[in-house]
């Protein structure tokens, strides 16, 4: 077996895996804040009843992404030692750099947020939300630098030395802002917040089919639902389009792998759904004409580049990243219909409550932003083959050269059994959690009497306890 | 050069931190099944842990980081390397998470027992595999020119690693016992305190004859104490460090005791540092292929950059680790958010 392969199949699982988790940690974090601050504001214990249970999902979701992510920190090593090689002086800065400024932030104030809320006043215990809410973001944040780095590379000078080709940093500020950090961060951390607005309504919505905890539902839906439709609206008209123009600009044959367009053209159309016929050179489906040049280029004389005007050898899979691609398209347009239509019905002398269909396709919503956030990671990294470094290091030099096809396929089948396994207990338990709903407040006399400023805790009236 | 030396000294820090930190909750879990008896006891033993042990395993991501970015050949070579050990690192990683996360979330005992045990043998497992990963950096492996490290599994596991893998179980059990003492009251405390002489005397004298060994057969680390005596010093520390430890304990000073053996660890780690300097990685065929400090490091400006990071970062982890540590001080009390 080809270790190269098998390290390529590898990493796209336990990528993939992980990035099921973060995304919702970040987005349910900001939606955790603001159920702090509606507490603290109208002191109506139902919202803090809410954060109750949600801190308890938090929790359970964020263990699975610290169990996944472990594994992709050692990953460049284990198999892409030849690529950490190349890129250590870069790429591990910044990933050292989300230890210290982000895992710690989050795993410090984890635990408070976990088992603070009987501990700590409801001030503190937002501070402690707001920390790891924090935390989750900068290590996005890192990550994603991390990642644009090699989608753009900047800020580097190759040098030849005894180990080989080695890329060493020349401007830490270029390293970090390469062309693609920006539009890709905000479009990733609006995925992740779409995705916890989505839990959140999917849950809800359960909840109100089933008559269950109606008040509470109620009041998380109405939370959660301008979240969603304001970012998927954000998502398709600012970042989507962003991150497009990006590639276009910097990546140039991923773009026309994207869209399938064989030759340069002007007025090139945008397809909504299509395939590629690779071998007749030919892509099938409904267009919408120019679009495609307008997007990227603003006008419809735009000439957008063809697959043909680049050497073959530097051609991603071009069907797969295509199909990605328009998944993700048009499930973000769907989004946005589904975020107005709830809207609409909400305004509209609150017939959403009784709109069982609705409601069901708002349970179904946090399945479908999981699926088009993956879409979108999967088209920007298929995309970005044959190379691991673009235009600079091909994956196929990039493997541990000292590995053996049987252990990694080794290692491959012990993470798909593991990871089944993680899966099912953790839909398992989750669905326990949510079949068990929010607990009735009950602890309201305690409140006042928890420490609730840094003074309580550290200052005088400590001491004198 | 310098700046190499700042960050093989920043990197061991690192990982005494880690050690240190992860060390106690570890060695909580390596004796969950044993000074824990009903399920209470068993909540009050994960719970002592419940609210820092995330933050102490990042030392150890922030290790796997540090190594990347300071000495990327080092990394690069040792988890290619120590491929399929690295994978039975990260499996037992995984299952440890997960069995302190799931354990509380249903109330079955069925449930709960299967969770205990892997969380004990999760935790021992990590203890031991690092153990004996460390014990093979210490007696050298088999580096090629090109920074390849032959040999497989079995390679791996010889005698002398074997021994720093137990050791390091050892070591960490009576740091989590110390902990223990710490944090749990009445019976479970006995208990605790009627283990801890027990664990000790096997961690000394498993320590002494691995002390022994190292001296004899690796002339590397033999050589440097002998040529700089006062280096010395360092593990005399340590060893002290473990004896006034004894005593504070017989005193029932259980936190002093436990910030001993804190400093035990450190002492311990610092004394192979000093031996292994400047190597990173020995090559037991040809000490020409060695990765120092100095040829498998990182350009001086990363170096740079990453030392501004450490020095922005880490006070404000320091800060808010002791913080918490603060807040949750004192004896276990479960509550409804308890695992
Ligand atoms: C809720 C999730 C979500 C939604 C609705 C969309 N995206 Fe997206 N997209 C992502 C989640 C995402 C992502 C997971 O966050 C990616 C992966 C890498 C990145 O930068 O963001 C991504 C990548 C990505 C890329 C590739 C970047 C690259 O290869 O470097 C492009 C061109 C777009 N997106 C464009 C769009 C457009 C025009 C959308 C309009 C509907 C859109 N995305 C909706
Ligand atoms: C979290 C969302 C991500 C997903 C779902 C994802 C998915 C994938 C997939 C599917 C591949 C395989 C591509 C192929 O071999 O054809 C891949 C490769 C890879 N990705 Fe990602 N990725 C993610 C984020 C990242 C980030 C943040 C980084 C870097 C910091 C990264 C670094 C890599 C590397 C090194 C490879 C292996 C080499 C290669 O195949 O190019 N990925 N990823
Ligand atoms: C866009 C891609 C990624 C994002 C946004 C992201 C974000 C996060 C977040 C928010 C966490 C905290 C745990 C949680 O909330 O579930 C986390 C955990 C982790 N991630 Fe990722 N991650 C990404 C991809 C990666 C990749 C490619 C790596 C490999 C280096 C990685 C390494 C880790 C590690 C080691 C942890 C555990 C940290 C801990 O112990 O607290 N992540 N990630």
């Amino acid at each position: 077996m080809d270790p190269e392969f098998l390290s390529r199949l590898k990493f796209a699982l336990t990528a993939s895996f992980h990035f099921i988790y973060p995304p919702l940690s970040i987005g349910l974090g900001l939606l955790l804040v603001i159920l702090g601050v509606l507490y603290l504001r109208t002191r109506n214990p139902k919202w803090r009843q809410l954060s109750f249970f949600w801190v308890k999902i938090y929790g359970l979701i964020f263990a699975m992404g610290v169990a996944t992510g472990i594994v992709l920190e050692f990953e460049f090593g284990t198999n892409w030692a030849n690529y950490s090689r190349f890129v250590g002086n870069i790429f591990g800065s910044l990933l050292a750099a989300e230890g210290i400024f982000a895992f710690f932030l989050e795993g410090g104030f984890l635990g408070l947020m976990l088992f603070g809320g009987n501990r700590l006043g409801p001030r503190l215990w937002l501070f402690a939300t707001v920390m790891v809410t924090f935390g989750a973001h900068f290590s996005a944040l890192w990550i994603v630098m991390a990642n644009s780095w090699m989608q753009t590379p900047a800020g580097y000078e190759l040098a030849q030395t005894s180990m080989g080709t080695l890329a060493y940093m020349t401007s830490f500020r270029e390293v970090i802002f390469t062309p693609s950090f920006i539009p890709r961060i905000l479009h990733t951390l609006t995925a992740s917040w779409m995705m916890g607005a989505a839990l959140m309504l999917s849950v809800s919505a359960f909840y109100l089919l089933r008559g269950r905890h109606v008040e509470s539902s109620t009041a998380a839906f109405k939370v959660a639902l301008p979240v969603f439709a304001l970012f998927s609206i954000i998502q398709l008209f600012l970042f989507g389009s962003e991150s497009a123009i990006t590639v276009t600009n910097y990546q140039p044959v991923k773009l026309a792998a994207m869209e399938g367009l064989w030759e340069d053209t002007a007025c090139a159309p945008m397809m909504l759904v299509g395939w590629v016929d690779t071998a007749n050179q030919q892509t099938y489906g409904i267009k919408v004409p120019c679009m495609l040049s307008i997007l990227v280029g603003g006008s419809p004389d735009t000439v957008v580049q063809g697959l043909n005007s680049f050497p073959q050898d530097t051609w991603p899979p071009i069907n797969l990243v295509f199909q990605t691609y328009h998944l993700m398209l048009a499930l973000g347009a769907s989004f946005i219909g589904l975020g107005l239509l709830g809207v609409l019905f909400a305004l509209w002398k609150e017939r959403i409550w009784r709109t069982r269909w609705l409601l069901w396709l708002f349970v179904a919503s946090v399945f479908l932003v999981e699926l088009s956030t993956l879409a979108g990671w999967w088209t920007a990294e298929f995309g970005r083959q044959p190379w691991i470094v673009w235009q600079l290091q091909r994956t196929a030099d990039a493997v541990s050269p000292n590995i053996t096809g049987g252990q990694v396929l080794a290692a491959v089948l012990m993470f798909v059994v593991l990871y089944s396994m993680l899966l099912v207990l953790f839909l398992f338990l989750l669905n326990e959690k949510i079949q068990h709903g929010p607990d009735p407040a009950a602890e309201e006399v305690a409140v006042q009497s928890l420490p609730d400023t840094f003074k309580d805790i550290f200052g005088r009236r400590a001491r004198a306890r | 050069m310098w700046l190499n030396v700042v960050w093989y000294i920043l990197f061991v820090v690192i990982i005494t931190g880690y050690l240190i930190m992860d060390g106690f909750d570890l060695g909580v879990g390596i004796l969950h099944p044993f000074l824990a008896k009903d399920d209470q006891e068993r909540r009050i033993s994960l719970n002592s842990i419940g609210p820092v042990w995330d933050g102490n395993e990042v030392w150890l991501v922030l290790g796997g980081g540090a190594l990347f970015a300071a000495f990327p050949m080092v990394y690069a070579s040792l988890f290619s390397g120590f491929y399929m050990a690295m994978m039975l690192v990260l499996l037992v990683l995984i299952l440890r998470t997960i069995a302190i996360e799931f354990r509380s979330k249903r109330p079955s005992s069925r449930w709960r027992t299967t969770w205990d045990w892997v969380f004990f043998v999760s935790s021992l497992g990590i203890a031991l595999l690092l153990g004996v990963a460390f014990g093979n950096i210490m007696g050298g492996v088999l580096l090629d020119a090109q920074g390849n490290i032959g040999g497989n599994l079995l390679t791996l596991l010889n005698p002398f690693a074997l021994l720093v893998g137990v050791t390091t179980v050892f070591m960490l059990s009576t740091h989590g016992a110390m902990y223990l003492a710490m944090k749990t009251e009445g019976e479970q405390q006995a208990r605790v305190q009627r283990w801890i002489p027990r664990l000790m005397l096997i961690f000394f004298v498993l320590n002494t004859a691995l002390v022994i060994w190292t001296v004899l057969a690796h002339e590397l680390i033999a050589d440097r104490y002998l040529a700089q005596p006062f280096l010395a010093l360092v593990p005399a520390l340590a060893l002290a460090a473990v004896v006034a430890g004894w005593l504070m304990l017989r005193r029932g000073h259980t936190m002093i005791a436990f910030l001993l053996s804190a400093a035990m660890i450190a002492g311990l780690m610092f004394s192979a540092a000093i031996g292994l300097y400047p190597n990173l990685l020995v090559s037991s065929i040809d000490p020409a292929y060695n990765l120092t400090i100095f040829n498998a490091s990182s350009q001086p400006n990363t170096l740079t950059v990453m030392l501004i990071m450490a020095l922005i970062g880490m006070p404000f982890v320091l800060l808010y680790t002791a913080g918490v540590y603060y807040v949750f001080r004192g004896k276990v009390r479960l509550t409804p958010q308890s695992y």
